[in-house]
């Protein structure tokens, strides 16, 4: 068999990342879980959190994702989530003004978000 | 120049002033419209998952959701009415707020009370000057809808759906838009988004015929479908937005090509009346100068004697 699952982020809006992958771990409701070739079907709901995706080539791809969904069926993964973006799209210095004025403003969600595609953005480096 | 050929001239102008604009607005309905399909196929790949991880757990669990059952006597509907914020789009608007009135008339005819909820200036204009009742009205994003327009457009309609028809909540959900067939055809639909269908919403999934696969369920498949159902009328409520957006721009685009063609055909019209206007000014010049000439002709030839 084939050690590879396909994997597709897809945000409302668009297609954010495709490709094959070894590993892939995201974060759901309750905890961590971590999805490679052959895994048991699965569905799962996604917490905001940064999403790793290891590729079959030893890269690794990090996204912010907030809120959504795992599916997992025939080596074939998707994840769907409203808001999804890749680390390197992300602009540290601009969700550091985000998360400063979040913090300021009281913000709970917003920090989170926030909080969410830094680190996101600092794990993709 | 004679009033007669003045009047054709102006005429004539303004007509084609008004040429220019149609042309103008045609052009740019034509590329908004690429704009928009586009928009549309970019979200197709998350409401095509989403559709089948609903699917998903409503056939492969025996769970009952509010969302899925279907009540055992509904009384109450919701009906979404997608119209667009401006006009020019020949009888796009019509079309669609005559099918949601059709589909009123059905359910009220199944002695249900329906709630409408309207996105859209013109379709909110209709309803408020027949004095109808509206539940709740959204407009100023029909050209450009974003993910977030659908998120504060399905907001307080999953809260109908969820609360008790006794408390003013609703037992089925009715989405009224214009689907986006082609360049040339957009037809209005009205169908039904809540409790679903899972027949059809399967039908809709990508691989026909293909048998799902048994899930697990993080964290169980009550919570599951609970996150799934509100996101899955989100999305489908974006992808109708978009649709709507799309076909108004092709509405709009045919309507102005028309116009277009019209002022053209208009301006030949006038122009061969001014040119026989013109023509029957030389005419006239001619004979009066003929006429004088042989006129002081006869005179002269007359003193001569």
């Amino acid at each position: 068999m084939a050690a590879e699952l396909h994997v597709a982020l897809v945000a409302a809006d668009r297609e954010v990342w495709s490709g094959e992958a070894t590993l892939v771990v995201a974060r759901t409701t309750s905890g961590d879980i971590g999805v490679m070739p052959g895994h048991q079907p699965l569905l799962g709901v996604l917490e905001s959190g940064p999403v790793t995706i290891r590729t079959p080539e030893g890269g690794t791809v990090v996204a912010a994702v907030h809120g959504g969904f795992i599916s997992f069926a025939d080596d074939k993964l998707s994840l769907l989530a409203e808001v999804a973006e890749l680390s390197d799209e992300i602009d540290v210095q601009r969700v550091e003004q985000e998360l400063a004025r979040a913090k300021a403003e009281d913000d709970a969600e917003a920090q989170r978000a926030a909080d969410v595609r830094l680190r996101a953005a600092t794990a993709g480096r | 120049m004679g009033a007669q050929l003045r009047v054709y001239k102006r005429r004539i102008r303004s007509v084609t002033a008004t040429k220019k604009i149609t042309k103008a607005m045609e052009m740019i309905a034509a590329s908004r419209v690429v704009k928009a399909q586009r928009k549309v196929a970019a979200s197709t790949p998350y409401a095509q998952e989403l559709t089948r991880a609903v699917t998903a757990v409503g056939t492969g669990s025996n769970t009952k959701h509010p969302l899925t059952t279907e009540a055992d006597n509904p009384t109450r509907a919701a009906v979404l009415l997608l119209t667009s914020d401006r006009g020019l789009a020949g009888a796009f608007n019509a079309n669609a707020i005559k099918a949601a009135e059709q589909l009123t008339e059905r359910l009220e005819r199944e002695g249900k009370q329906v709630d409408t909820y309207i996105v859209g200036r013109r379709g909110v204009a209709h309803y408020n000057f027949r004095e109808r009742k509206i539940a709740e009205t959204f407009t100023g994003f029909t050209d450009e809808p974003s993910y977030a327009d659908a998120k504060k457009v399905a907001a307080p309609l999953i809260e109908a759906i969820q609360s008790e028809t006794a408390d003013g909540g609703v037992d089925e959900l009715h989405i009224v838009y214009t689907e986006f067939v082609s360049m040339m055809t957009q037809t209005a639909v009205g169908s039904r988004l809540l409790p679903l269908r899972l027949d059809d919403a399967a039908a809709e999934t990508a691989g026909k015929g293909e048998i799902l696969p048994l899930y697990d369920f993080e964290p169980s498949a009550e919570d599951v479908l609970d996150a799934l159902l509100p996101r899955y009328v989100e999305s489908r409520i974006y992808n109708a937005l978009l649709q709507s957006a799309a076909s108004k721009h092709a509405a709009t685009r045919r309507a102005m090509k028309s116009a277009t063609d019209n002022a053209g055909e208009l301006i030949n019209t006038l122009s061969r009346l001014a040119n026989a206007a013109r023509q029957a000014e030389i005419t006239q010049e001619i004979s009066e100068i003929v006429g004088g000439a042989s006129a002081l002709a006869d005179a002269t030839a007359g003193s001569d004697n």
